[in-house]
């Protein structure tokens, strides 16, 4: 145990050093750091929200959303599809998971069942799944209705895309506001987590993530006021819209959109120049212009409404034709809301609604308090366990302070090297390691002396110490990695922070136990007479 | 150059730690009862993680009014709201309950307590957890505890024999429901922290049984006809400056941390302690004692030690 050739020294020293040289960055402040060549390691440890100051917001994409939606469209289509067919049919509608459809004609049945089919999409597959099935499932049922369903897979790509979606609109947002490095990342099937360092308010972030921001323009009924259809029926097609322009409380609106907010490609703050009120300006794409022109060709003098969430945030007479594609929407806006709403538009609409289910912000004086504190509390450890361990084992007790040493700028290394995020809960785990990492080294150490004390010599008893002493080290140091792992696996944030820091510290004083401890003693053993020789401990 | 450590340790010590087992078994089924007793009646004063709410850690210019503070906030109509001082005397912590709305309410409370305050307030942190994830936070935390204990079971019984598995998942569930217990009856805060804290005690209290019982299966191997209570002894006895050492320098690394770190990691700060001190006892007081009773494989030939087989088969309870 105490025989090291040649490369297994070279490579301890090498491993010591490399520990060495990726942690030192952190000790460098940024602007030291830049001097630093290129060649040399310049990365630190990254520092969670908790430890820096910012905001954590954890959001909730409304799945049920999507897949309500994949049933309408499936829905519409089977619609248009019997309605081109003219097969007569009654009970379209959308029940729980599926959608029913019952012919009017018996002998049609087959015909439908036929036109119906016709929906069904290949799914693009992966190269995990294979060929990519279906995407609906249509069927006979037992009352002789037909039912379309639509298959797992189909869903959760369904989900999937949405998501991605939804990432990228936030993402632009989230820059839109001008903050610097967000993190945004998928959690689960249906999260989204947003961290914003620096950010100690989250309000606008949380107004301006929070809103759908579906835009459209629906032409306004010509007759019949909101009131009117409530009281007597409403007009097919038409549906009543809340309002907030400040004119009138309610709207009533064709549900097909004119144009869509699909079709803008930018929109600007800025201020009316007659009234010097904030108003919104957009440009359509051309499909979006063609159709908007159209449509105002045809319909100059009559109210048109601007519908943003299916609420209509201002209803304009459109005045004269307007082909250029470009417009403006003026409401009751404030400042900050016509530059949110610019921003949301500009992003674009997520494709269903998000809601904030957890937020944790910390300021950037606690995140400083935390850090000092932290460091205070790990310095203060380590010297108190570096006196105790000289004390209780004198120069061997200086081998493993050595090796504590190594073992912490091993582990802050590795977290360098790896960017993972320290946190304060991080820190704790790290000040905990400095009090357990020594473990190993006691339990070698204790051997020893007992192995000394049983009448062996100084090198069998360090022999027989490491050897005896290893089985416990592993199996002692797996029970805690297996609970470090599952804290892992299983917490969230500051929590995983903690595991990390845990489980790196764990590998890492095995490793320097069995490695720095035991080259050391062999680098002192050499240095002695042959013969007897004094152990310190 | 060489220095002398101070062995200040005893050692050939012959504790008779397993004579105390009647005792050390009524005191630990009391403080169980007790804890399971206090948790039950009493339950636990989760945090918002577990309970959904809002969190607010502010600090005031001069020393803070908790009474202004409190009118202030008091009139918002948002329930069950808590004022407290934390740390310095310019800090205090607000928590404001659960609102019944779902998701959105929750979002609109700090909106709330920000324009009520208006100025000459810092806000050093703010947490919100909505009812969706307080749910899940406690599903996960309860699993990831219970699937530790279960990994730790299979691992010991994969290196060692069912009894030592069952033993020291004995003392492991001892530990952690005694520090359920204190948490209880000091109505300390529990939060996610704490359940990072109790799998860390799942990792040190069997960090500390295992030492034990490798020195019991060592033994076992080379003391063939030691009844098992002595041997018992013997191998506790053996490993007790090791135990007393590393749970002292954990515990100097610990006690730094809460007297230094931040009032933010006090409560997992404390519990790791507690958790080392009641680990400590239970691997010496019932990880041990227990295999009394579940009876030891006393023939290891084949496994491991001596290569003549002993056909003598030790006392077992």
């Amino acid at each position: 145990m105490l025989y090291f050739p040649r490369w297994k020294t070279v490579l301890i020293t090498l491993m010591c050093l490399a520990g060495l040289a990726f942690a030192a960055p952190n000790l460098l402040t940024g602007d030291q750091l830049k001097n630093v060549p290129s060649w040399l390691p310049h990365q630190r440890v990254h520092l969670g929200l908790d430890l820096r100051g910012g905001s954590h917001l954890l959001l909730k994409v409304s799945t049920d959303e999507i897949v309500k939606e994949t049933l309408e469209s499936v829905r519409d289509d089977a619609r248009s599809r019997l309605r081109k067919a003219k097969i007569g049919y009654t009970g379209l509608n959308v029940q729980k998971n599926i959608v029913r459809v019952r012919v009017r004609k018996t002998e049609d049945l087959d015909r439908a069942y036929a036109v119906l089919r016709k929906i069904i999409q290949p799914l693009a597959g992966s190269v995990f799944t294979g060929a990519g099935g279906a995407d609906l499932e249509v069927a006979k049922d037992a009352s002789g209705a037909i039912t379309l369903t639509p298959t797992t897979p189909a869903l959760t790509e369904r989900i999937n895309s949405a998501m991605a979606a939804a990432m990228e609109t936030i993402r632009r947002r989230v820059d839109e506001m001008g903050t610097t490095e967000p993190n945004i990342q998928r959690q689960g099937v249906d999260r989204i987590l947003v961290q914003v360092p620096g950010l100690d308010d989250p309000q606008q972030l949380k107004n301006i993530i929070g809103k759908t921001a579906k835009l459209s323009f629906h032409s306004v009924h010509a007759t019949i006021t909101a009131s009117e259809a409530k009281a007597t029926t409403r007009p097919p097609g038409f549906d009543i819209y809340p309002s907030k322009d400040g004119f009138a409380r309610e709207y009533l609106l064709n549900k097909r959109a004119v144009v869509s907010g699909e079709d803008l490609v930018d929109s600007q703050p800025g201020f009316d120049q007659r009234t010097n009120e904030p108003i919104v300006s957009f440009r359509f794409n051309s499909k979006g212009s063609r159709r908007f022109g159209k449509w105002t060709q045809n319909n100059v003098g009559r109210p048109f409404a601007i519908v943003l969430d299916k609420e209509v945030i201002s209803a304009p007479v459109v005045r004269e034709a307007i082909l250029g594609g470009t417009g403006q929407i003026s409401g009751s806006f404030t400042v900050e809301g016509a530059n949110n709403l610019a921003i949301l538009l500009r992003s674009g609409a997520l494709p269903a609604t998000i809601t904030v289910v957890e937020e944790r912000t910390v300021g950037a004086s606690l995140g400083a308090d935390s850090v000092t504190a932290g460091a205070m509390a790990a310095l203060i450890g380590l010297g108190a366990v570096i006196v105790f361990m000289i004390v209780a084992y004198g120069s061997f007790g200086l081998f493993s302070t050595a090796a504590l040493l190594i073992n912490l700028s091993l582990i802050i290394g590795v977290l360098s090297i790896i960017q993972a995020t320290l946190t304060l809960p991080g820190i704790a785990g790290i000040v905990l390691t400095i009090g357990m990492a020594v473990d190993a080294n006691v339990l070698i150490f204790e051997r020893i002396r007992e192995e000394l004390r049983a009448g062996k010599s100084s090198i069998n008893a360090i022999e027989t110490g490491y050897k005896r002493a290893l089985g416990t080290i592993l199996d002692a140091n797996i029970t805690t990695f297996i609970a470090a792992f599952i804290l892992f696996i299983m917490g969230s944030g500051p929590v995983r922070g903690f595991a990390v820091t845990l489980s790196i510290g764990i590998i890492m004083s095995v490793f320097t136990a069995f490695t720095v401890t035991r080259l050391m003693i062999s680098w002192w053993l050499s240095g002695k007479k042959r013969g007897a020789v004094e152990l310190p401990i | 150059m060489a220095f002398r450590g101070l062995d200040f340790l005893p050692h050939g010590t012959k504790f008779p730690f397993i004579s105390f087992r009647k005792l050390s078994f009524a005191l630990s089924s009391l403080a169980l009862l007790a804890s399971i007793g206090l948790f039950t009646v009493k339950g636990l004063n989760y945090g918002i993680d577990f309970r959904g709410g809002t969190l607010v850690e502010i600090q005031t210019e001069g020393t803070a009014d908790i009474g202004s503070l409190r009118s202030k906030l008091g009139s918002l109509g948002l329930g069950d709201v808590q004022i407290q001082q934390f740390g310095a005397p310019t800090d205090v912590l607000i928590r404001v309950e659960e609102q019944a709305g779902g998701e959105e309410a929750q979002q609109a409370v700090v909106g709330k307590i920000r324009s009520a305050l208006g100025d000459g307030v810092t806000y050093r942190r703010t947490e919100v957890v909505g009812p969706t994830v307080s749910a899940e936070l406690i599903t996960s935390g309860t699993e990831a505890v219970i699937l530790a204990i279960l990994a730790v079971l299979v691992y010991i019984w994969f290196r060692f024999e069912w009894q030592f598995s069952l033993g020291a998942v004995a003392a492991l569930v001892h530990d952690i429901l005694l520090t359920i217990g204190i948490f209880s009856f000091l109505q300390l805060e529990f939060n996610l922290s704490i359940i990072a804290a109790l799998l860390t005690i799942v990792g040190y209290s069997l960090n500390d049984t295992v030492v034990v019982y490798d020195r019991i299966r060592e033994n076992l191997r080379k003391f063939k006809k030691m009844p098992l209570e002595q041997l018992l002894d013997l191998s506790i006895n053996e490993t007790l400056s090791r135990t007393i050492l590393t749970s002292v320098t954990t515990l100097l690394a610990l006690g730094s941390l809460f007297v230094f770190g931040t009032e933010v990691i006090r409560g997992f700060t404390f519990a790791m302690i507690w958790g080392v001190v009641v680990g400590t006892y239970s691997s010496i007081f019932i990880g041990a004692p227990i295999l009394l009773y579940f009876g030891v494989k006393r023939d290891w030939s084949g496994v491991g030690g001596s290569k003549y087989k002993d056909p003598t088969v030790g006392k077992s309870a």
